[in-house]
């Protein structure tokens, strides 16, 4: 299964609210980081939850977030990171 | 929709349902066996496999991969094989390993549920699927490790780990000054389950 993006590409996580289940939490919509690994592909969690059977794949990346960024009022050092796992179909390319 | 049969009442060594939810999941659980999806002994047989996983196997893993830096390398790469080696199976699960070091600290939470590497923990505790500490910990998490008295230095990045999908992890502690040759079984007892989700170092030998 050919990966849209590689590590180090800097994506942006889609920034969508559908009412259906999706593993991708609500704080981390619209952020921009960068791909710290690309993961397997696994069954779509939008498909599965209802009985489907996942299909086509999609690819799993582990994206690194910087978590003064992510949250305006973080009270934390401007290092920290955040790591998430963002399925390829949620995420777009970012310049 | 019609409901014209007869229910048996529920098994009498079970408390009354409190709430529809529960109510409905003894439903779903007696409509799985009476389908025959499995038994009731292949369920018990479960839930004493789940139970009996205690964070002793996790502190199997970090022992060896603190003695041996070959292990070490080997988790990182393909982590459910190297905990086969000690005759751990997480094969139904993707266990990646964090390594903590002197530059990076990690934490993990799941804030969509409660995803946890349960073949190596055994269950989580109730704080870890709590809604405070799913909420916070990726927010305020040099607050909330102060929480549970574990102060990380200015000087070392703090990492969460969000375990929305597919991956399940594993904290590698750091080792503690003064144990150089200890052997794993020795080692082990510095290694706590908060220490492997990130909440709070490994002990100290003093």
């Amino acid at each position: 299964m050919m990966a849209r993006f590689s590590e180090g590409d800097r994506v942006k996580i889609s920034r969508r609210y559908p009412a259906a289940h999706h593993r991708v939490p609500n704080y981390a919509k619209g952020a921009v980081g960068y791909v710290e690994r690309v993961c397997d592909a696994f069954g779509q969690p939008e498909s599965l939850a209802v009985g489907g059977d996942g299909k086509p794949l999609q690819t799993l990346y582990r994206v690194r977030l910087n978590q003064s960024l992510l949250w305006p009022d973080y009270r934390g050092e401007t290092e920290d990171t955040l790591d998430i796992e963002i399925f390829e179909h949620w995420l777009e390319a970012e310049e | 929709m019609a409901h014209d049969h007869h229910h048996p009442p529920p098994q009498p060594d079970h408390p009354e349902p409190k709430t529809e939810y529960e109510l409905l999941g003894m439903a779903l659980n007696e409509l799985l066996l009476e389908k025959g999806v499995f038994t009731a002994e292949e369920q018990r047989k479960t839930i004493e496999m789940l139970e009996n996983v205690t964070p002793a196997d996790g502190a199997k893993v970090v022992a060896r991969a603190w003695v041996d830096a070959d292990y070490r390398q080997r988790l990182q790469t393909d982590a459910p094989r190297a905990v086969a080696e000690l005759g751990i199976d997480h094969s139904q699960a993707n266990l990646t390993v964090l390594e903590n070091t002197p530059e990076t600290h990690n934490v993990v939470v799941c804030t969509l549920c409660s995803c946890y590497p349960r073949m190596l923990l055994g269950r989580p505790p109730a704080w870890y699927k709590s809604k405070p500490y799913r909420s916070r910990v990726v927010k305020e998490p040099r607050q909330v490790l102060a929480e549970f008295g574990t102060t990380i230095e200015a000087s070392r990045e703090v990492r969460v780990h969000d375990s929305t999908a597919e991956l399940r992890y594993l904290v590698i502690p750091m080792r503690p000054e003064n144990t150089e040759g200890w052997s794993e079984s020795e080692l082990s007892r510095l290694i706590t389950r908060d220490s492997m989700i990130g909440v709070a170092e490994a002990r100290s030998p003093n």
